[in-house]
């Protein structure tokens, strides 16, 4: 019997090619041939009308063969960008034009395009464009939004794009039954997803057979073809989207048609040449994606045991200038917020509101950091009011095992309940407090302060809805050497999915790992799916590619049976070699390959055994009515609804009482995503996840100033972590719960790392300090000021 | 006005390539476009992500801090010039390899040029030395953890390599 792959720490086969640097990234296509290269114009201001753009004697420029701002568009190009996930309580839902149209409302927005030889001239000639603005003022940040007495849009009344509530219970009759209660304010800034590539595009359209191919560092390849196709106004089998190797994602690269993801594909089409686009950092910064902004307000009830009898929270989501993502981050923050407990009565009620600064869209988490910090904050102020171990006023609200299916009453992100399918929380809790040495820790602590020394001990926990729908679906061909090949449609940006994924077929089939090569986000190999987004891809994918793989070995065994003169039930199929259980009779997978394909013709030695006058009953077609030629499974996983993994974190941090410098001393995981597929992957998930969490917490926040500037644009600035910023080591231990919802058992695992810092780190800054930390991220001069305020008011 | 364009001659990876390039193109660019070497990649183009890092001279350098008509008469090596003759990968890149140093890929090559120079300088790093060895460069996937644990073993390998015999070395 062949070692089952699914469980193993298997090497990724992706690497080989990274590791010789033949990787293939966006901005490496087309390198070597005859490609140009287009600059884009951004608006300097965060809130202008535009009076006048002169482009004239651009292109005289040597070098630049096309200059376009929105006048220039035609069609379906000079609408607004589509709203991509409308909603009712999306009341006033507006997107940006690919080039801005009278009006610019945030620093980076697009205004001008241009193509030119390399990338230096096209800059030069953006240099040369001359915009006259008519300034306005902007609306930075969600005081500023909330007080609306600026718009950002004329027709958008309070600068409020939708208002949407929730309710299980009465949860303010609860609040006011209960026996205490508590108000709590609580914030979180702005960050970014920040892959070390940025977005780019490229673009080849083929005239010869009208044919447009694109090549985008995305993680929706058919999200983006049939935003290219509506918008050049093309049917949608003449657009090619290819993702080639993705320099990470994290959020950002899900939000499409971004601008250049039209306008390159248009002006390849436009000067018949192969056209390029490769984001700059500071244009990342300024033109991509932002996350995370939000302002929140809790109200709850708590009886003495600290059972949270009712909870009321309202906040206040930042969602920039434009909202083509829809609610998604703040109804995952409204629902996800309630992490794996079961307050009595839940209300909660968001306004997502517009300010002149880079809109916003998921960044890994997509809204759960900030739901789990609310609710986690909440948890230890009910502790610290009733004197209580901030453990066991967790434990009093948790689910508990013999409570799944949980249905929490409320309706998620993809329109469906929000019912938990499994979990084991207070096991997760056990683990986790013996993985940080909770109970040790007061010793530790008494151990520090006798050596002048200040620490504290923070957990925060959190459940994540993974693998939404709406479905993905994977092709599995056998080909006739036996080489087997698998392809979704569902993109990747470093997740080892061609490992994963290769685990998953080789196991189905029987056939060797080394023999599997799978592609993933290419529309001309699967040209149905959604993408790669809130830890999906293992479920959604991985469960369509074990269904896909089934259905290729059903098909492998019948053809066998047939040629074996054997019953299907009597073979076995071990290293791609079909066999009659305990016999010698055997055929290989790839000539089952090529007796599933009748043939006229012969066109090598294997294939004479599939000609017409060497296979099939001649009393019968030679493809059966219900059957096709080849070896080939093809088939769809679509969930009723989410699966919910979750997960515990714990930090000790050691405050500088003096500098209040935060250093960490100890970090420790604990994860439930089901059986794992390959630990060492959701290790390397799990690491990087906590990284940028930290990096959340600790270090990285948007620096707006009042004028819709962003001061800190570049890796100068912005304090994205090197290795001396992260725990050098994080204790990880896994429980394995199985999903009831999907075939393999598999949950999620993407996004996990990252949820629950900013609660876990205000959780132990605020033990180590003794005062609520009620605003995160905390830099150590945050941390001074703190404190210094607290000196004055006492 | 053309730009004007000067002939230089770059050594990389052993190979000498003869272009034509304006004074103002970035080492990285010409190595990507007009070399056609699109493993070293640019994720900042402001010397702070380390991820177009090469060796100029056996030195890590930022390929996207310095021209190319600079960089003539340099021994420049790229990530493709750290794999073996034969073809097999070099310690460094069979490291991260074993490690899981890597998900994306994007930053990789800078590490693995980094670590390569690092490594000459300090071939048995503690655990805090292989830390300093890459805290110049960024990653935005692994977290580092294992990118350390990459490193260790990348001493290891490269220990065995050269206590190897030359004649049994690849």
């Amino acid at each position: 019997m062949t070692t089952k792959l699914f469980g193993q720490k298997i090497q990724r086969v992706e690497d080989q090619r990274f590791l010789r640097g033949d990787g293939r990234y966006v901005d490496d296509i087309g390198v070597g041939q005859d490609v140009l290269h287009a600059a884009v114009l951004r608006s300097p201001h965060a809130h202008a009308r535009i009076v006048d753009i002169d482009v004239s004697g651009v292109l005289d420029l040597e070098g630049v063969h096309l200059v376009w701002t929105h006048d220039d568009l035609t069609g379906p190009m000079a609408d607004p960008l589509p709203l991509l996930i409308p909603h009712p309580a999306l009341t006033h839902g507006r997107t940006q034009f690919a080039l801005a149209r009278d009006e610019v409302n945030h620093v980076g927005e697009a205004i001008a395009f241009v193509v030119a030889d390399d990338r230096y001239v096209a800059e030069d000639a953006v240099a040369s464009i001359r915009v006259e603005y008519d300034l306005l003022p902007p609306v930075v940040g969600i005081d500023a939004a909330r007080e609306a007495s600026r718009l950002v849009h004329d027709d958008v009344p309070g600068n409020l794009a939708a208002r949407l509530e929730q309710e299980n219970g009465d949860a303010r009759a609860a609040i006011a039954a209960s026996p205490h209660t508590l108000s709590l304010d609580l914030t979180v800034e702005r960050s970014a997803s920040m892959p070390l590539e940025g977005r780019g595009t490229v673009a080849r359209w083929d005239p010869d057979v009208g044919r447009m191919t694109v090549w985008t560092s995305t993680q929706t390849s058919t999200g983006v073809r049939a935003a290219v196709a509506a918008k050049l106004g093309l049917d949608l089998g003449q657009v090619d989207v290819v993702t080639p190797d993705v320099g990470g994602g994290f959020g950002v690269k899900i939000n499409h048609p971004w601008p250049e993801e039209l306008l390159v594909p248009l002006a390849a089409r436009t000067v018949g040449r192969i056209v390029k686009f490769t984001e700059d950092r500071r244009e990342h910064f300024i033109s991509s994606a932002h996350e995370r902004g939000q302002v929140h307000h809790v109200e709850v009830g708590y009886d003495d045991d600290g059972r949270v009898l009712g909870l009321d929270v309202t906040f206040w989501h930042d969602n920039g200038a434009y909202i083509p993502y829809g609610l998604i981050v703040p109804i995952i923050t409204s629902t996800q917020l309630l992490g794996p407990y079961k307050p009595g009565a839940y209300r909660v009620v968001f306004e997502s509101l517009y300010t002149n600064t880079v809109m916003v869209t998921p960044y890994r988490g997509a809204g759960r950091p900030q739901g789990c910090y609310v609710m986690e904050r909440t948890l230890d102020a009910i502790a610290d009011a009733l004197g209580q171990d901030r453990t066991d006023v967790r434990a009093a609200n948790f689910i508990q095992p013999d409570e799944f299916p949980f249905d929490q009453g409320l309706i998620f992100q993809d329109g469906r309940e929000l019912e938990y399918d499994s979990g084991d929380y207070p096991a997760s809790l056990a683990k986790l407090k013996d993985l940080i040495g909770w109970d040790e820790f007061p010793r530790f602590r008494e151990e520090m302060a006798a050596e002048g020394r200040r620490v504290g001990i923070g957990l925060a926990c959190y459940v994540e809805g993974t693998g939404v729908g709406p479905y993905e679906g994977a092709h599995v061909h056998v080909e006739t050497s036996g080489k087997v090949k698998v392809a979704t449609g569902l993109t990747t940006q470093g997740q080892g999915h061609a490992t994963v994924f290769a685990q998953i077929a080789a196991d189905v089939l029987g056939c060797r790992f080394e023999d599997v090569e799978v592609v993933t986000g290419d529309t001309r190999r699967m040209p149905y799916a959604v993408g790669t987004f809130a830890s999906r891809a293992a479920v959604m994918s991985g469960s369509a590619v074990h269904l896909a793989a089934t259905r290729a070995r059903e098909k492998a065994l019948r053809i066998a049976a047939d040629a074996l003169e054997a019953s299907p039930d009597d073979l076995e199929i071990v290293e791609g070699v079909v066999s009659v259980r305990g016999t010698d009779t055997s055929i290989d997978l790839g000539t089952v390959a090529v007796l599933s394909n009748p043939l006229r013709y012969a066109f090598d030695e294997a294939s004479k055994a599939a000609t017409q006058f060497s296979v099939g009953d001649p009393g019968k077609p030679p493809v059966a009515e219900d059957d096709e030629p080849g070896l080939e499974g093809r088939d769809f996983y679509s969930p009723e609804r989410s699966t919910f993994a979750s997960g515990m974190h714990a930090v000790i941090v050691e405050t500088d009482p003096d500098t209040a410098e935060i250093t960490i001393l100890k970090y420790a995981v604990v994860h439930d995503c089901g059986p794992l597929i390959n630990p060492m992957i959701v290790e390397g998930q799990i690491q990087g996840g906590v990284a940028q969490g930290v990096a959340g917490a600790l270090l990285e926040r948007m620096a707006y100033d009042e004028s819709g500037q962003l001061l800190n644009a570049s890796f100068m600035d912005f304090l994205m972590p090197y290795v001396t910023e992260v725990p050098a080591r994080i204790d990880i231990d896994h429980l394995e719960t199985p999903s009831p919802l999907n075939p393999l058992g598999i949950k999620g695992a993407g996004e996990a790392g990252v949820i629950p810092s900013a609660a876990v780190f205000a959780s132990a800054i605020s033990d180590a300090e003794g005062f609520p930390i009620t605003a995160m991220p905390i830099s150590p001069s945050d941390l001074f000021d703190l404190r210094e305020r607290r000196k004055e008011t006492r | 006005m053309p730009e004007e364009l000067h002939e230089v001659r770059l050594v990389v990876n052993g190979d000498a390539y003869d272009v034509r390039l304006p004074a103002r193109r970035l080492l990285s660019d010409a190595l990507r476009h007009d070399l056609g070497l699109t493993g070293t990649h640019v994720g900042c183009e402001h010397g702070v992500c380390g991820a177009c890092t090469v060796l100029v001279d056996g030195r890590p350098t930022r390929s996207c801090l310095m021209f190319a008509v600079s960089a003539v008469d340099c021994q420049i090596t790229t990530v493709e010039g750290l794999t073996r003759p034969d073809g097999s990968l070099g310690p460094v890149q069979q490291a991260f390899l074993e490690c899981h140093g890597l998900q994306c890929g994007f930053c990789t090559p800078g590490f693995l040029t980094t670590v390569t120079a690092g490594l000459r300088e300090q071939p048995a790093p503690t655990e805090d030395g292989a830390r300093e060895m890459v805290a110049g460069n960024l990653c935005r996937c692994t977290g580092y953890t294992n990118i350390v644990r990459s490193v260790l073993r990348a001493a290891e390998l490269a220990g065995l390599d050269s206590a190897r015999p030359p004649e049994a070395g690849g």
